[in-house]
Formats: structure tokens, sequence, C-alpha cells
């Protein structure tokens, strides 16, 4: 196994299993504030230290780890639940004016600063963490069906897709039944990169305050309000900081690393 | 080449219709009047019906929009609801900061990415290439606007070579230059990340061909090689990733700009946002997306023009 997959896995795995384990438990109650133990370096008693309201960061961090994981995975949900039935249908119905209708649209998606549009999503609906996965989700429809076109198409000109035809299933049937299966660890890999993409969009877009209100805790909007206490208390900016770096780090990594293992001719998008 | 490019122009032409329609749409679903914005909840009745009628707020949707596109189009984009000054005079304003700034960090993306491609290329799949590599991932994975922090903490705060924000306006060069070198840099090395490894992959693609086993038998030194024959092939690809690179940074640096301050149309937007400046908020994003749109054009242009293939097509 390639090291980049074990590592790639390991810090992924931490990010998933600190958010698990914050539903049963977490070091300290991040209601509370504990305002004369402020901006305390990292201790014994607090591995991250404290923030600007005396709370433990390392709790703060575990919490914030699921805000950041569920919006980048429903956002891949979403891009994966639209997108992929939409490369199916547009590769099925290859040449035709089906598959340039999808292509074409996928392209007007595609040519719009994804960013601008999230901020302009999230602005117009009021900042919430629901609407940052609603704006991050809707980009990653294309690169979803563009990803299944691309990886359906060489399929359907194989003799058992013929075969199938012959035997009189439906262009659906044999969508589902014999070009899904094909495609999916290149949809894995897809998945594993959006998903990175995806939690470095909820931190930028929770940073500017338009995702995960108070007092849902994330990464992007610990970072935000560590801005002003930087230079009194680093370790405030850095924490949060790295555990988005560590984490989309982790994600990149298992994603090259799946792509290695499962099919190294896989043609994945990086956006 | 010319049914090539009328192709491309239909498609922009397309593109800017359907933006502009996105746009204005979802600004129009922006909670809360702008008249009762500017005058204030306790506003009369009858004043506030006036003021929407002088705005042309109580026309319907289509009325509004072909209005809006019109004035769009002869270049008046309104007046800021809370400045009371043209909108495009702001957004002309505040270009002057993003703009350089995006071909700033663009620049310094190409003067890191290309040494560094050209050598994991040169040196592909020995541990100096896997070194590299690695490295690049840490660039990809990095939040610029965590990173711009970062730098600030070293570089302006600790160190004291550098502004940590705010801009000093072109009057005076050398300090706005100075202003805009972190944001760059923070732009940049993500950027300068992926562009390294865009460059080493089509390096390495060029260099199975046989023109460049010719090249070597005719004596030439692998750098010479690589310098002469594979990168000159390889800028194709990089070319592309490099014009997407240049909308990406333009739309990307709306966060960087909050991190330092910058007066730049991203900065803007934000306020506009918050001061539910809804007119600035439509065209400032319109030019936004207009610009990336138009940079995307050129590039097919300019991608068609290099690679005769593309415009056989």
């Amino acid at each position: 196994m390639k090291w980049t997959l074990i590592l790639g896995a390991i810090l992924a795995g931490l990010a998933i299993v600190a958010a698990a384990v914050s539903f049963v438990w977490i070091p300290y109650d991040i209601l509370g504030t504990d305002v004369p133990n402020k901006l305390q370096p990292p201790s014994a008693g607090h591995w991250f230290g404290t923030d600007q309201y005396g709370r433990d960061i390392l709790s703060l961090v575990m919490v914030g780890a699921r805000t950041s994981i569920a919006v980048a995975l429903v956002a891949v949900g979403i891009g994966m639940g639209f997108g992929v039935p939409l490369g199916l249908i547009a590769a099925a119905n290859r040449g035709g004016w089906v598959d340039e209708v999808i292509m074409r649209g996928n392209d007007l998606i595609f040519a719009f600063p994804s960013l601008v549009i999230a901020i302009l999503i999230t602005a117009a609906f009021g900042p919430s963490a629901v609407n940052a996965i609603i704006a991050i989700g809707i980009f990653n429809i294309p690169v979803f069906a563009r990803v299944t076109r691309g990886g359906a198409m060489p399929i359907w000109t194989l003799d058992y897709i013929r075969a199938a035809r012959v035997a009189g299933k439906n262009r659906a049937r044999i969508s589902v039944e014999h070009v899904l299966p094909h495609i999916a660890n290149l949809l894995i890999v897809q998945g594993t990169i959006q998903f990175s993409l995806g939690i470095l969009a909820e931190a930028g877009l929770s940073y500017v305050g338009l995702g995960a209100q108070s007092p849902t805790p994330s990464w992007g909007r610990m970072l935000a309000e560590a801005q002003t206490f930087v230079t009194l208390a680093p370790h405030v900016a850095v924490i949060p900081g790295l555990c988005i770096f560590l984490t989309v780090l982790g994600l990149n990594l298992l994603g090259d690393g799946l792509r290695d293992a499962l099919d190294p001719r896989l043609k994945v998008m990086r956006t | 080449m010319l049914r090539y490019i009328a192709r491309r122009i239909a498609s922009l032409v397309l593109s800017l219709a359907v933006a502009s329609v996105v746009i204005f749409l979802l600004v129009e679903m922006v909670p809360g009047d702008p008249a009762t914005f500017m005058l204030g909840t306790g506003a009369q009745p009858d004043t506030l019906a006036a003021l929407r009628a002088q705005l042309g707020l109580d026309q319907p949707l289509p009325i509004r929009y072909a209005h809006w596109l019109g004035a769009v189009l002869s270049g008046d984009l309104g007046n800021s609801f809370t400045y009371k000054t043209p909108v495009t005079g702001m957004i002309l304003d505040r270009m002057q900061v993003s703009l350089p700034l995006a071909v700033m960090a663009l620049a310094l993306a190409v003067l890191i990415a290309f040494p560094v491609g050209l050598f994991a290329a040169s040196r592909r799949g020995r541990v100096a290439d896997t070194t590299v590599m690695g490295m690049t991932q840490i660039g990809i994975a990095l939040p610029n606007f965590w990173f711009a922090m970062l730098l600030v903490l070293l570089f302006a705060v600790n160190l004291r070579w550098l502004p940590a924000g705010g801009f000093a306006g072109w009057d005076q060069p050398v300090a706005a230059l100075r202003s805009l070198l972190l944001p760059a840099v923070a732009l940049a090395l993500p950027q300068a990340a992926i562009l390294s490894r865009v460059l080493r992959s089509a390096l390495i693609d060029t260099l199975d061909q046989d023109y460049i086993r010719t090249a070597r038998a005719k004596g030439l030194t692998r750098g010479q090689t690589l310098r002469r024959h594979a990168l000159r092939n390889a800028l194709i690809p990089v070319l592309t990733i490099m014009g997407m690179q240049f909308s990406f940074l333009l739309a990307g640096a709306i966060i960087i700009e909050n991190v330092f301050y910058l007066p730049g149309l991203g900065r803007l937007i934000f306020q506009a946002i918050t001061q539910r400046d809804l007119i600035v908020v439509q065209s400032a994003v319109l030019v936004l997306v207009a610009a990336v749109i138009l940079v995307t054009f050129i590039v097919d242009l300019a991608y068609a023009a290099v690679d005769p293939r593309l415009r056989a097509r």
C-alpha cells in the first residue's frame, strides 16, 4: 500500500474520529465562558489552549470538525446525486441533443466563479450552514456530471453493453446495472477530492461570515474570530487553520492514493 | 478558425446572458426592500411608495431586468443606495486594487511554478521529484486566508518588513506594491503548487515523444532538450490552467482582501452585503463574473491560436 494512502487515511480519519467522538464527549463545555482563563497557550489542562472567551480550543475544534465534514459531505452528496445521473444520461445519449444540452449547461455553470456565486447565494438567502451546503453543492454537480460522462462513454462501446442491448435492456437499466459499477472507483476518487475542496470552501465561507452561524463552531469562523487576537495569542489562529490544512491534505493524499490503488488510469478532475 | 471563433463568441454571449439573469434574480431574492432600507422602518407609506416608484421597484420583474440590463450595457450601473455615488466609479476605483493584485499573484505563481515544475520533471521518479511533489501537496491544501494570517504574523507583526493591511494608494507606487505583496503571495502559493504539478506532468508527457529522443540523439543535454523542445510543447495545457487561475485569482481575492483590509472589489461586495446596498452587490458581482467569463473566452482563443488541432474541431 502506498504511503500517500496510509498518511491520507490517518489525517482524514483523525478529523472524522474527532467529529464522531464530539457527539458523545468533549473535554470542556463549549457554550460556557471562562474569561479569567482567556487566550491561554496550550497546556496540560487545555491541550490546544483557550480562546478569547476562555473556551477550550480542543473542544471547539472537535465540534467544529462536525460542521466542516457535514457541509462538505452533503455538498458532495448533492453533486453526486444530481451530477452522476446527468452524466449517465449524457453518456447514454452521447452525441444527441440531450447530451448537448446537459454538457452545455455544465459548461455554463463552470464558467461562473464558484466562490462569487456561493457568496451571492448565501448573501441572498441568509448566511447559514445549509445555504453554504447548497452553494458548494451546486458547483459539485457539473464536476460529477463531466467525470461520469467521461468515464461512461468508453464503456458504452464495449461488447457486453451491446450484448445487454440485444438482450432487450433499455439505456437506463444498462446505465445503472452495467455502466455505474464500472465507474464507481472513479466516482469514489472524485468524491474524495470534492470533499477536500468542500472543506476549504466551507472554511472560506464561514471565515467571511457566510457559513455556519454562532453558536455552531466551525473552523472557518474560529479563524475569523481569532484574527483580532492573532498577535496576542497566535495559537488561536494557528490551530483551527492547521485542522483545515491537515484534513484537506489528508483527503487529497487519500484521493491520490485511492486513485493509484484502484486504477492508475483513472482520469479525475482537479478544479 | 472563423467557425471556432463564432462558436466561442456565441457561447460567450450566452454565458454572459445567463450570468446576468442569475445575478439579477439572486439579488431580487435578497430579503429586505432597498426603499425600506434607505428610509428606515418608520417611513410613511406614501413616501415609501414614492421612493419605490422612483427606483423603479414597483415595475414587474422582467421590465426591471430589461431596464437594468439596458443601463448596464450603456455603462450605467446606477447609484449606490448608501453612498449616493455612481456604482461604475466605485467599481473602477476598487478595480485599481483587485486587478493589480490578481496580476501580481499570477506573476508570482508563474515565477515559482516554472522552476519547480522543470526541476521535478527533469528528475522524475527520483527522491528530489517526490519531495518537490510532496511539497506541492502542502501548497494545494493550504487555505489561502489562513496562510495570509500566518504571513501577517511573520512578516508584518514579528519582522515588521511589510504592512499588515490597508492600501497606500497608487500615488505612492512603492508603498502600494508593498501593501499588495503579502496578499499576492498568499494567493499565489496554492496556485503555484497546482501550476507546477500541471507543468511537471505536461513536461513528462512531452518527454516521452520521439522528437525529444531525436533531440537527445543529436547531442543536446537533458536540460537543453527540456528547455528548448519539451517546455515549448508542454506550454499549451499550462496556458489553459493559467487562464483559469487568473479568473480564480480575481474571484479568490474576495476573501484575501478581507484579511488585509484591502479596498478592492471583494471588500466592496462584503461591505455592500452588510449595508444591504443591493445595487452595488449586483453590479460588483456582475463585473467580476463578466471578467472571469471574458478571461476564459480569451484563453480559449489563445489556446486555438497556439494549437491548430483545436480549430479543426
